[in-house]
């Protein structure tokens, strides 16, 4: 155990097994309860099924249930899943649709403390607490990450930098100037401010910054490496979904090593993506997540499509909530490639090994004459960067037949000038698909 | 003896080139001569300049990826057989030649050559010892 003061809301982070479950049991049935009432889509569903809320006498007994997924939300815009009066409902939120209409969630009063609540532990699991000057670089407005971190943060007596996404040079600024000790913002967006702060010569050397809160997109723990050894922080990875609370689901403590989730107020599961059948702990497959306090819109087994496991082995921070592994990848950014299932993070963990240090890339697909085509633009960095034609070549060689050999197809990869391949002030965007557009199919 | 080199990466596209030499014109600095190398995919360019830190940092401020190496300004016989007598002495000492472009102006009655070999030290050791001179960058830059 560390010496950081303990906020007293995370206390609920070090229950035993019984009174965890106790808790979670009577939630859960109260969830299902409310859910059965007041949302008709869950009530039909479970009256199909012959079920009523009475089947819910042991938490197991959730995998009886029907499952809910992120279309119930687009089909019932904007309120059809809402289980109180919108006199209750005190915020809405929004996330942003790639296919027309976004998906809304609100909170009544009760859900905006329990929200606050869980971003209290997650920070202060990442050892914050009331002496912390945070730069909250999430961005604020209809996306839940800017608002949830601000409220817990405040609740943990930090102070807090409402600066938002985007705008690096006044980032840089304030990060100098205020004497900042801890920024959240996404993984790609920090890269970015990484390389913009050792251009401005000074570098990490005179900042007082000592941790970086990450979320919002998948990253991998050679990202994290890279992130501690250039900015000289600890670098933690967080979990949430609008669907869900937004941040504030699950967290890595002191220990990094996988992401405790906070079970007394979201049950999890971990469910094969193909037949929905819950699997064994230490198993890979979908989560699933029951919120279990959620007042304005109970979800009941919400399909997440993030891939993890849940680690069984008790974490030495002392905390008793289980934990998942890093998201490595979503069920549905899986891209498909002459058949073949490809993640992006298989093809950053190729480039890793080659360079032993992340460079920016994106994967670009086509179609040539009916096959698809993939091309790996990666940036040049000083450190890649050879006198020699030869060492370039055998590096997109290397670089080739790195990818080859994880995901068992050829890559063309090409390198590109620094600065060319646009950084992200949000989500990375990874893969460009060019093979819908004008292919010569 | 040797010269730093800058070698600034560039894609194979039309206007890369471009880009670094604005840089360097708009800092009022002079390409003494160049040298480009190119593959279907990207390019090598490679320039010598009076003063090469201050190149590498406008260019490197300007977003490009700049490497610094060291070549030898070797004074070539400019006749029949001039190179010839440069690849008898560095091939017998497994001293390899990686690249090498001319310069564009002449000293007296020889040619200057700049040369990027594997060895430099060795290499200007066994040129010297052969009595052939080596330009360091005071006498290069006063050709130029």
């Amino acid at each position: 155990m560390n010496t950081v003061p303990i906020h007293p809301d995370s206390y609920a982070d070090f229950l035993t097994p019984d009174e965890l479950h106790r808790i979670q049991l009577f939630r859960l049935q109260t969830v299902v309860q409310n859910s059965y009432e007041k949302v008709p889509l869950t009530r039909d569903r479970m009256k199909e099924r012959g079920l009523n809320p009475d089947h819910i006498n042991s938490l197991t007994d959730v995998a009886h249930l029907p499952f809910m997924q992120k279309t119930d939300l687009r089909d019932t815009y904007p309120y059809g899943l809402f289980a109180r009066p919108m006199s209750d409902v005190v915020r809405l939120h929004a996330s942003s649709g790639t296919t027309g209409k976004p998906i809304v969630v609100g909170y009544t009063r009760d859900d905006m403390a329990v929200w606050t609540s869980v971003m209290t532990r997650t920070l202060c699991a990442a050892g914050l607490n009331q002496m912390d000057v945070i730069q909250n670089a999430f961005g604020y407005g209809l996306f839940t990450g800017g608002l949830g971190a601000h409220y817990g943060a405040e609740a943990l007596g930090s102070t807090v930098i409402p600066i938002s996404g985007g705008n690096t040079e006044r980032q840089i600024m304030v990060m100098q100037d205020f004497g900042v000790t801890a920024i959240f913002s996404t993984p790609s967006y920090f890269l970015h401010l990484i390389e913009a702060i050792e251009a401005t010569g000074t570098g990490f050397k005179d900042l007082k910054l000592k941790v970086g809160v990450f979320g919002a997109e998948p990253w991998t723990d050679a990202m994290r490496a890279h992130i501690q050894d250039r900015a000289g922080i600890k670098a933690y990875d967080i979990y949430g979904l609008s669907e869900i609370i937004g941040p504030g689901v699950a967290t890595e403590c002191c220990r990094q090593s996988g992401l405790h989730v906070f079970e007394d107020h979201f049950l999890m599961e971990i469910v094969d993506p193909e037949t929905g059948q819950v699997l064994p702990d230490g198993e890979e497959g979908e989560l699933v997540l029951t919120t279990l306090s959620k007042q304005a819109i109970p979800m009941i087994r919400y399909r997440t499509h993030d891939i993890t496991s849940i680690i069984t082995e008790p974490c030495a921070c002392g905390r008793t909530l289980r934990r998942i592994n890093r998201i490595s990848h979503r069920s549905d950014d899986m891209i498909i490639i002459r058949g073949v299932n490809v993640f992006p993070s298989q093809i950053e963990a190729a480039l890793l090994k080659v360079e032993q240090s992340l460079p920016h890339y994106q994967i670009v697909l086509s179609r040539r004459e009916g096959l698809d085509q993939i091309e790996v633009q990666v940036e040049v960095t000083e450190a890649m960067f050879r006198d020699r034609v030869s060492a370039l070549e055998q590096l997109q060689k290397k670089m080739s037949q790195a990818i080859e050999h994880v995901v068992g197809l050829r890559a063309n990869v090409r390198l590109v000038e620094l600065q060319t391949i646009a950084r992200s002030q949000g989500k990375a965007k990874r893969v460009i698909d060019k093979r819908r557009e004008g292919s010569t199919l | 003896m040797t010269l730093k080199q800058l070698s600034v990466f560039l894609e194979n596209k039309p206007g890369r080139l471009g880009h670094p030499c604005k840089t360097l014109a708009a800092a009022n600095i002079n390409i003494l001569t160049l040298c480009l190398a190119d593959t279907e995919q990207f390019g090598i360019l490679r320039v010598i300049v009076r003063n090469w830190e201050k190149a590498k940092a406008v260019l490197e401020k300007a977003g490009c990826v700049v490497n610094v190496s060291e070549v030898l300004a070797i004074e070539i016989p400019d006749h029949p057989g001039g190179m010839e007598s440069i690849l008898a002495i560095l091939e017998p000492n497994s001293i390899n030649i990686e690249y090498m472009y001319a310069f564009t102006l002449k000293r007296g009655s020889n040619a200057v050559m700049i040369v990027r070999v594997d060895k430099p030290d060795q290499a200007a050791k066994a040129l010297h010892k052969n009595g052939l001179a080596l330009l360091d960058a005071s006498a290069f830059f006063t050709l130029a």
